[in-house]
C-alpha cells in the first residue's frame, strides 16, 4: 500500500488519482492511435510510472518549470498540457503543441511550465541549470524540475549539470526515474552505484531514493526538495525507482531476453493505480466515476485530434528563426 | 575617429548592452578576471557576480545552461576558450539552440551568442588553432558571424545579443590586438550585410574573418604590380549577403575566396556556388580558393605558416585567376 500522505487531503489524493489514470488512459489511446497507423514514428509511453509525473508535478506551482524526456507524455499531462493540442502533435497536425515539428518526442507547452521533453539522453539537464540559472537572478521563487532516466544518469550532462547547480546553489530538482532499463540495458549492468541518488554525494547535494509506485512518496520527497530549492539552499536529487509496464518504444514486446514475464508481473502487482485505491479505500462506485471522465476526455483528445487539419508543406519552413 | 584594438571593441560592446539590457549574461572559463583574452574584463565589477560568472570547465554543461538561461527569457553570452572547445558542447548548440524553437513549433526563441575565438598563427597546435565557420553555417536556425576588424566587432556583437536566434561568433586571435576605428556609443552593424573592405576593378577578393586583414595585405601587394583588388568581407556567412559578393564579381569579372578553414566543404565552396549561380555569365576566370592545407594545423612556426594560408598564397591565386602564372 502507498504511503500515508502527511500533506494531502483526501481530496488532493482523489485528483492525484484522477491525473494518474488520465496518464494511463492518454497513453493507451496512443498506443492505439499507433497501432492503427495513426501516429507515425516513435512513441515511448510510460504506462506504470504515472505516480511519478503527479507525484512531482503536485508538489509545483504553474509558474515552475518542468524539462522531460522522451517518454514523457505522463509528466506533460501532469504538469497541465492542453490535451487535445498534445494529442494533435502526436498526430502531425497543424494545430499541434509543436505545430507537428516535434511530435511526441518533443512535446512541450510554455503556456503551463511545460519546456520540453528532450529526446536526446541527458540534453535537457544543463538547460534546466539555466532555467535555474535564471530563476536565481530573477528572484521569484520559481524552480525547474528536470526529469531523466537511468540511463541518463550516466550522461557527462548528469555531472556537469548537478555540479553547476550545486556550485551556484540554483533552484533545481534532479528527478531521475530509475525504471530498470536504458532500451535493453540492465542498470545494473550500466550503472556502478546501487542506487543512483548515492551520486548526489558526488556535488555535496541531498540525493534520495523513493519508491516510484508510490505517487505519496513521490510527492513527499519533491515536495522537500521544492521547499529547499525554493530556499536557495539549492539542487537535489531525488531517485524513483520505477517501472515501465511496456517495451522501451512501440515494436518492442513488453518482456524479452532482456527482463522476464515474472519480473513484469511482479512490478505489474505494485501498479501506482492499485496502490492508490487501496490507499484511498475507492469502492468500485468511486473508480467508475473516475474511469468514466478520463474515458469521455481521451476519447475527446482522439477526436480532435483526427479531425484537425494537416499541417501544410509551407509550415515546415516556420519558425526556423524568430 | 578614435582607434581601439579588438578585444576592446568586444568588451566595449559586452558593457553597453549589459548596460543596455538586464537580461544579457555572461558566462564562461576565466570570464570573471579575464586572464586569458581579455575580451569580458571589468564585466563583474560593474554588472556583478549574478550577472557575470566564471564556470567550471564543463563546456556541455555550461553551454546547455546558456540555452535553458535564453529559454527563461535571458540572454546569455556564452565564451568559449577556443573555437576547438565547442565540440565538448556540439550537442546543446547544434541539437538544442538551433531546433528548439523549430522543434516546440514557434512556442520559444533562443537568443543566445556563442562567442569563440578560433584560428591558429600563435602555435597552439591543433587543438587549439581551428577556425569552424564551415561547420556551423550548415545549420538551420544557427546565424554565423566572422568580424574582420574592431568596428565590426562591436557592431556585429551587438547586433548578436539583440538577435533572437542563436549566434555563433567568430572571434580571432590574430586580429585581438588589431587596432582600428570604432565609433563610440551605439554601432550596429546588421546579420546579412556585406561590406566593401577595399574597391578595385581587376579582381574580388572574398574573404572570411582574419582573412579578410590578408586579403588586404595582398590587395597592397598587388597594388604596386598595377592589379587593382577590390577586397569583400561577407561579415556573417549565415545569414550570407550573395547579393553584395555577386554584385562585386559582375564588376571585376574574376574573384578568389580566401578563408582560415579547410578547403574541403569550406565557406569558400558554399560562396563559389552561389556566385556562379548568380554571376556566371561574367565570371572569365574560373573562381579561386585559398584555404588551410589539408592537415590539422601544426604547432611548429614554419609547419604552421605552411598549412595556414597567408597573403603570399592570395597573390598567386589572383595571379593564376587573370592568367598571369600558370
Amino acid at each position: 500500500m502507498a504511503k500515508k500522505a502527511k500533506s494531502l487531503t483526501k481530496k488532493r489524493l482523489h485528483e492525484m488519482y484522477h491525473d494518474m489514470l488520465r496518464i494511463r488512459r492518454f497513453e493507451e489511446k496512443a498506443d492505439e492511435l499507433f497501432m492503427a497507423g495513426l501516429i507515425k514514428g516513435a512513441v515511448h509511453v510510460s504506462i506504470g510510472q504515472e505516480a511519478c509525473s503527479v507525484g512531482v508535478c503536485s508538489a509545483l506551482n504553474r509558474e515552475d518549470a518542468i524539462l522531460t524526456t522522451h517518454r514523457g507524455h505522463g509528466h506533460s499531462i501532469a504538469k497541465g498540457t492542453r490535451l487535445n493540442e498534445m494529442m494533435a502533435e502526436l498526430l502531425g497536425k497543424a494545430n499541434g503543441l509543436c505545430r507537428a515539428k516535434g511530435g511526441s518526442m518533443h512535446i512541450a507547452d510554455i503556456s503551463v511550465g511545460h519546456y520540453g521533453a528532450h529526446s536526446i539522453v541527458g540534453a535537457n539537464m544543463p538547460m534546466a541549470a539555466g532555467m535555474g540559472l535564471a530563476y536565481q537572478i530573477e528572484g521569484k521563487g520559481q524552480v525547474a524540475v528536470v526529469f531523466f532516466g537511468d540511463g541518463a544518469s550516466n550522461q557527462g550532462s548528469f555531472h556537469e549539470s548537478m555540479n553547476l547547480c550545486a556550485i551556484w546553489k540554483l533552484p533545481v530538482i534532479f528527478f531521475c526515474e530509475n525504471n530498470g532499463y536504458a532500451v535493453s540495458f540492465g542498470v545494473g549492468r550500466s550503472t556502478a552505484v546501487e542506487d543512483i541518488s548515492a551520486r548526489a554525494q558526488g556535488y555535496n547535494a541531498p540525493g534520495v531514493t523513493v519508491d516510484g509506485m508510490d505517487v505519496v512518496a513521490v510527492h513527499e520527497a519533491t515536495r522537500e526538495a521544492v521547499e529547499r530549492a525554493r530556499n536557495g539552499d539549492g539542487p537535489s536529487l531525488i531517485e524513483a525507482k520505477t517501472y515501465r509496464f511496456f517495451g522501451h518504444s512501440r515494436g518492442d514486446p513488453h518482456f524479452g531476453p532482456y527482463r522476464t514475464e515474472e519480473e513484469v508481473n511482479e512490478w505489474r502487482k505494485r501498479d501506482p493505480l492499485l496502490l492508490t485505491e487501496k490507499l484511498l479505500k475507492m469502492s468500485k462506485t468511486d473508480k467508475e466515476a473516475h474511469q468514466k471522465d478520463v474515458r469521455d476526455e481521451m476519447e475527446a483528445a482522439s477526436e480532435f485530434a483526427q479531425n484537425s487539419p494537416k499541417a501544410t508543406l509551407e509550415s515546415a519552413l516556420e519558425d526556423v528563426y524568430a | 575617429m578614435r582607434e581601439i584594438n579588438y578585444v576592446d571593441a568586444l568588451n566595449e560592446a559586452l558593457h553597453e548592452e549589459m548596460e543596455r539590457d538586464k537580461k544579457v549574461i555572461c558566462l564562461g572559463e576565466d570570464v570573471e578576471l579575464a586572464y586569458v583574452f581579455g575580451v569580458t574584463k571589468g564585466l563583474k565589477d560593474k554588472f556583478g557576480g549574478a550577472r557575470v560568472r566564471d564556470t567550471p570547465i564543463s563546456e556541455l554543461g555550461f553551454v546547455g545552461a546558456g540555452v535553458g538561461a535564453a529559454m527563461a527569457g535571458y540572454r546569455p553570452v556564452i565564451e568559449i576558450m577556443f573555437m576547438d572547445f565547442i565540440m565538448l558542447a556540439m550537442d546543446p548548440l547544434v541539437n538544442q539552440a538551433a531546433k528548439l524553437r523549430y522543434m516546440l513549433g514557434g512556442q520559444l526563441s533562443i537568443p543566445l551568442v556563442v562567442r569563440t575565438p578560433g584560428g591558429g598563427g600563435v602555435q597552439y597546435g591543433p587543438t587549439h588553432s581551428q577556425v569552424l565557420e564551415a561547420w556551423f553555417m550548415q545549420v538551420p536556425g544557427l546565424k554565423v558571424a566572422c568580424p574582420s576588424d574592431p568596428a565590426d566587432a562591436k557592431g556585429l556583437l551587438k547586433s548578436a545579443i539583440r538577435d533572437d536566434n542563436p549566434v555563433f561568433f567568430c572571434e580571432h586571435k590574430m586580429l585581438y590586438k588589431t587596432k582600428g576605428p570604432v565609433p563610440e556609443g551605439e554601432h550596429i552593424v546588421p546579420f546579412g550585410q556585406a561590406a566593401v573592405k577595399r574597391e578595385g576593378s581587376d579582381i574580388t577578393l572574398i574573404g572570411i574573418g582574419y582573412q579578410v586583414q590578408n586579403c588586404l595585405r595582398a590587395a597592397e601587394l598587388l597594388a604596386s604590380e598595377g592589379i587593382s583588388a577590390e577586397v569583400v568581407d561577407p561579415r556573417t556567412v549565415a545569414p550570407l549577403d550573395t547579393a553584395t559578393l555577386a554584385e562585386s564579381v559582375r564588376k571585376t569579372n574574376r574573384c578568389v575566396i580566401v578563408e582560415e578553414g579547410h578547403l574541403r566543404s569550406g565557406v569558400g565552396a558554399e560562396i563559389a556556388a552561389s556566385i556562379q549561380e548568380e554571376a556566371f555569365d561574367y565570371l572569365d576566370a574560373p573562381i579561386g580558393r585559398v584555404a588551410a592545407l589539408n592537415a590539422p594545423i601544426p604547432f611548429e612556426v614554419e609547419l604552421e605558416d605552411y598549412v595556414l594560408p597567408n597573403e603570399g598564397n592570395v597573390v598567386e591565386a589572383v595571379k593564376k585567376a587573370l592568367g598571369v602564372i600558370a
